[in-house]
C-alpha cells in the first residue's frame, strides 16, 4: 500500500465555479456528482425494489393467497424485485456510485477519464430503469400485466409464454442498463491504466480501485454475451427468427448457456467492489495496513477469470454429461480458494489490531461473517448430485440472498457510513448506524436462515401459494422482514439527522487508519481536484 | 472541463484513446461471439453427439455385431398441428453396426393443409453420438393435404464403438423421439401464441 505525503493543493478559484443546478445535476461531467446521482438512483430503485419483496414476503406469511388473486401476478413481484435490485439497486450503488466517486480521488486523478460518457452511463441506466417500470404495466402472460419470467428471462416462458410487450418491455431495460454499463466499464478500465498519479504503480493502488478495474472487465465481458443472448430473445418474439426455438431447430437450452455466461460473472461483478470496500474499512478500524495486500489483488482477479469458467453449475438439471458436471463442479470450488484468502486476510488485517467498532465496521464484520455463511452453502450447492435436490428450491433462495442481500447490500451500507462523511461534510450519529446494523443483522438472518429449512424440506421458489406444512418458517421469514424494514427507518432519521444537525465532518474524521488519498482532501472534496499532482511514496515500513 | 490544467489532460488523453478503443472492441467482439454462439453451438452438437444429437451418416458401412441394443420410438406432435404421427412399431431390437429401417405414419386430420417439420433427439444424450442415421423425414418441412397420410422411412445404424465408451457400454436401450412442429414460415412466437390462444405449448 501507498501513502500521499503531499497534501494536494486545489484553489478555491475553481470551487466556486460550480455550475448552475440544471447544468450541475442533469449534464453533469463531474465524478463526484455523477457518483451522488447514482446513489441516489440506486437508493430510489432500491426503495422500489424493496416494496416488491414487501409484497412477496406478505403473500407467503400464510399458506394460501391472500394478496394476488392471480399467482402470476406474484412472479411479476418476484421478477421486478430480481432485476430492480440487481441492476438497478447493487450494480449503480457499488460500481456507478462509491466507484464514480473513490476511483478517482484514490488514483489521485482529477476525474473520470471520459466526463461526457459518464453523464451517458448515467442516463442510460435511468432509462432503463423506466423502461423496467412500463414493463409492470403492459400486457405479458396472457391475462397478466408485467413480465412473470424470473430475472432469468428463460424461453419458452420469455417467448410463447409471453405474447404482450412486457418482456419486450424487459429485454429494452436490460439493453439501456447494459450499455451504460458497458461504457462506464470503458471509462473506469481508461481512468485507471492511463489516470494514475505518479508514482501509483497498479501494485500500489488501493485495494478498491483494483476492486473496480477487475468488476470493469467483467462488464465489459459478459454484458455483450446477455445483450447479445436478448437480442436474440427479441428476434425470435418479434421478428420470427428460432435460435431457441425447437420448431425452428434452435435450442432452449443454448440460452441458458448464454444468460449464464453473463449471469455468474455477474454475481461477481456485484460482489468484487464489496470486497473492496470491506478492505478498506477493516483496514482503516485495525489501524493496519490491510493483510496480504499483493494476495488480495490478485485473489479479486483469480475470481474473476474462474467466474467465467464455471457458468454451468446454474444448469445441472439441463442434462449434462457426467464429465461436464464434473468438470464444473470442481471449477466452481476451486473459486472457494481465492474467496477463502481474502476472508482470512481481512480477519488477519484485524488480528492484532487496535480495533474500533464504528457503525462502519459493524457493517464490515458483519458481512465477514454473513458472506462466509452464503459462500459455504454456495459449496453445497456446487455439488452437481445435491443441486438436483435443491435446485429452485428456498436453499438457492437462502445462499444468493446471503451473499448479495446481506453480502453486498450490508457493504453498500457499510461504504455509506465509512465514507458519507466525506461525501457530504456531515456526520451520520453513530448510534443511528449501530442500530441499523443489528436491526439489519437480526433481521435479514430471521428473514433468510429459516429459507435453508423451507428449502431442504423442498419449498420451490416462485410459487405464490404452499402447503400447510412450510407455514411455519415462513411466517418466521416474514416478521424478519418487517425488522430489517425498521432498519431501514433508522438509516432514513440517521441521514436526516445528519443534514439537519450539521455536524462539521473532519477532513479525516477516521484517524491514522485511514490512509487512501481521498482522505488528504477536504470534507466534501473541492469540485475539482489534485489539479497539483499528489506525490506517492511507498512506505515499506507497514 | 475546460478549465482543467492541459497539464493533466493532454499526455493520458492519446493513450486513454487507445485504451477506451480497444476496451470497446472487445465488447464488441464478445457481442460477436454471442451471435456466433448459435452456429458454434449447433455444429458443435452436430460433430459431437452432444445432448443427444444423433449423427447423420452417408453410407451403411457397418458390419453387424451380436450384441444388441432395444430401440424405442417416440412421436409427439405440438399442440398446434392437427397431425396424428406414430412409428410403426413401438421398438425394435437393432444389432451392433446392422442397418434397420423404421416406417413413421403421419396424417392430417385437420380441415385445410399445413406443414410441419420434425426435430429429434436420442436418449440418454449419451448416446447422440453412437446413434447415425442414414436417411430422415425430419431433415425436410412436409406439406399435407386435409386427410392425407404420408409414411416416412428412417434408416439407422448403432455404432459399435457404443460398447468401447466406458459411459454408455453397460446400455442396453435407447430412445429416439421425434415431434412434429407447425413450420413457423417466419412468424414470430409472440404472434403464435397470441393467434392461438393456448400457447406454443409442446409435449416434450
Amino acid at each position: 500500500m501507498a501513502t500521499a505525503t503531499a497534501q494536494s493543493g486545489h484553489h478555491d478559484a475553481h470551487a466556486s465555479h460550480t455550475p448552475s443546478f440544471f447544468a450541475r445535476w442533469f449534464l453533469s461531467t463531474n465524478h463526484k456528482d455523477i457518483g451522488t446521482l447514482y446513489l441516489l438512483f440506486a437508493f430510489c430503485a432500491g426503495i422500489i425494489g424493496a416494496f416488491l419483496s414487501f409484497g412477496i414476503r406478505m403473500e407467503m406469511e400464510e399458506p394460501g393467497l391472500q394478496y394476488f388473486s392471480n399467482p402470476g401476478t406474484y412472479n411479476v413481484f418476484v421478477t421486478g424485485h430480481g432485476l430492480i435490485m440487481v441492476f438497478f439497486m447493487v450494480m449503480p450503488a457499488l460500481i456507478g456510485g462509491f466507484g464514480n466517486w473513490f476511483v478517482p480521488l484514490m488514483i489521485g486523478a482529477p476525474d473520470m477519464a471520459f466526463p461526457r460518457m459518464n453523464n451517458i452511463s448515467f442516463w442510460l441506466t435511468v432509462a432503463g430503469f423506466a423502461s423496467l417500470v412500463c414493463s409492470l404495466f403492459v400486457e405479458g402472460a396472457p391475462g397478466t400485466t408485467g413480465a412473470g419470467t424470473g430475472w432469468t428471462v428463460y424461453p419458452p416462458l420469455s417467448t410463447s409464454g409471453h405474447p404482450g410487450p412486457s418482456v419486450d418491455f424487459a429485454i429494452f431495460a436490460l439493453h439501456l442498463s447494459g450499455a451504460g454499463s458497458i461504457l462506464g466499464a470503458i471509462n473506469f478500465i481508461t481512468t485507471i491504466l492511463n489516470m494514475r498519479a505518479p508514482g501509483m504503480t497498479l501494485h500500489k493502488m488501493p485495494l478498491f480501485a483494483w476492486a473496480e478495474l477487475v468488476t470493469a472487465f467483467l462488464l465489459l465481458l459478459s454484458l455483450p454475451v446477455l445483450a447479445g443472448a436478448i437480442t436474440m430473445l427479441l428476434t425470435d418474439r418479434n421478428f420470427g427468427t428460432t435460435f431457441f426455438d425447437p420448431a425452428g431447430g434452435g435450442d432452449p437450452v443454448l440460452y441458458q448457456h448464454l444468460f449464464w455466461f453473463f449471469g455468474h460473472p455477474e454475481v461477481y461483478i456485484m460482489i468484487l467492489p464489496a470486497f473492496g470496500i470491506v478492505s478498506h474499512i477493516i483496514s482503516t478500524f485495525s489501524r493496519k495496513p490491510v493483510f496480504g495486500y499483493l494476495a488480495m489483488a490478485y485473489a479479486m482477479v483469480a475470481i474473476g477469470v474462474v467466474g467465467f469458467v464455471v457458468w454451468a453449475h446454474h444448469m445441472y438439471t439441463v442434462g449434462l454429461s457426467l464429465q461436464t458436471q464434473s468438470y464444473f463442479v470442481f471449477a466452481t470450488m476451486v473459486i472457494a480458494v481465492p474467496t477463502g484468502v481474502k476472508i482470512f486476510s481481512w480477519i488477519a488485517t484485524m488480528w492484532g489490531g487496535s480495533i474500533r467498532f464504528t457503525a462502519a465496521m459493524h457493517w464490515a464484520v458483519g458481512f465477514i461473517f454473513l458472506f462466509t455463511v452464503g459462500g459455504v452453502t454456495g459449496v453445497v450447492l456446487a455439488n452437481s448430485a445435491v443441486d438436483k435436490y435443491l435446485h429452485d428450491t428456498y436453499y438457492v433462495v437462502a445462499h444468493f440472498h446471503y451473499v448479495l442481500s446481506l453480502g453486498a447490500v450490508f457493504i453498500i451500507f457499510a461504504g455509506v457510513y465509512y465514507w458519507f462523511p466525506k461525501m457530504t461534510g456531515y456526520v451520520i450519529p453513530e448510534w443511528a448506524g449501530k442500530l441499523h446494523f443489528w436491526l439489519a443483522f437480526i433481521g435479514a438472518n430471521v428473514l433468510f436462515f429459516p429459507m435453508h429449512f423451507l428449502g431442504l424440506a423442498g419449498m420451490p421458489r416462485r410459487y405464490a401459494d404452499y402447503p400447510e406444512a412450510f407455514a411455519g418458517w415462513h411466517k418466521v421469514s416474514t416478521w424478519g422482514g418487517h425488522i430489517f424494514a425498521l432498519g431501514m427507518v433508522v438509516f432514513f432519521i440517521g441521514v436526516v439527522l445528519a443534514f439537519r444537525s450539521k455536524v462539521r465532518a473532519a477532513d479525516n474524521p477516521w484517524g491514522e487508519g485511514a490512509t487512501t488519498l481521498e482522505w488528504t482532501l477536504s470534507s466534501p472534496p473541492p469540485f475539482h481536484q489534485f489539479e497539483t499532482l499528489p506525490t506517492i511514496v511507498d512506505d515499506h515500513g507497514h | 472541463m475546460t478549465d482543467m490544467p492541459t497539464k493533466r489532460s493532454s499526455t493520458p488523453n492519446r493513450t486513454a484513446s487507445v485504451t477506451a478503443l480497444a476496451c470497446a472492441g472487445l465488447a464488441m467482439g464478445m457481442v460477436g461471439l454471442a451471435f456466433a454462439s448459435a452456429p458454434l453451438y449447433d455444429m458443435f452438437c452436430k460433430a459431437t453427439g452432444y445432448d443427444g444429437t444423433p449423427r447423420v451418416g452417408l453410407a451403411p458401412t457397418q458390419v453387424a455385431m451380436d450384441d444388441s441394443m432395444v430401440v424405442h420410438f417416440d412421436t409427439n406432435v405440438a399442440s398446434t398441428l392437427p397431425w396424428r404421427f406414430v412409428a410403426e412399431t413401438p421398438k425394435i431390437e437393432a444389432r451392433l453396426g446392422e442397418t434397420k429401417t423404421v416406417f413413421f405414419r403421419v396424417k392430417n386430420t385437420g380441415t385445410t393443409p399445413s406443414t410441419g417439420i420434425a426435430t429429434y433427439n436420442v436418449q440418454p444424450g449419451l448416446m447422440g453420438s453412437f446413434f447415425v442415421k442414414i436417411q430422415c423425414f425430419c431433415f425436410n418441412e412436409q406439406t399435407l393435404q386435409p386427410g392425407e397420410t404420408m409414411d416416412f422411412p428412417v434408416v439407422f445404424y448403432i455404432d459399435p464403438a457404443v460398447r468401447a465408451d466406458s459411459n454408455t457400454a453397460h446400455l442396453q436401450e435407447l430412445t429416439l423421439s421425434y415431434t412434429y412442429f407447425a413450420s413457423k414460415n417466419g412468424q414470430p412466437s409472440a404472434a403464435l401464441a397470441t393467434t392461438d390462444g393456448k400457447g406454443a405449448k409442446t409435449n416434450f
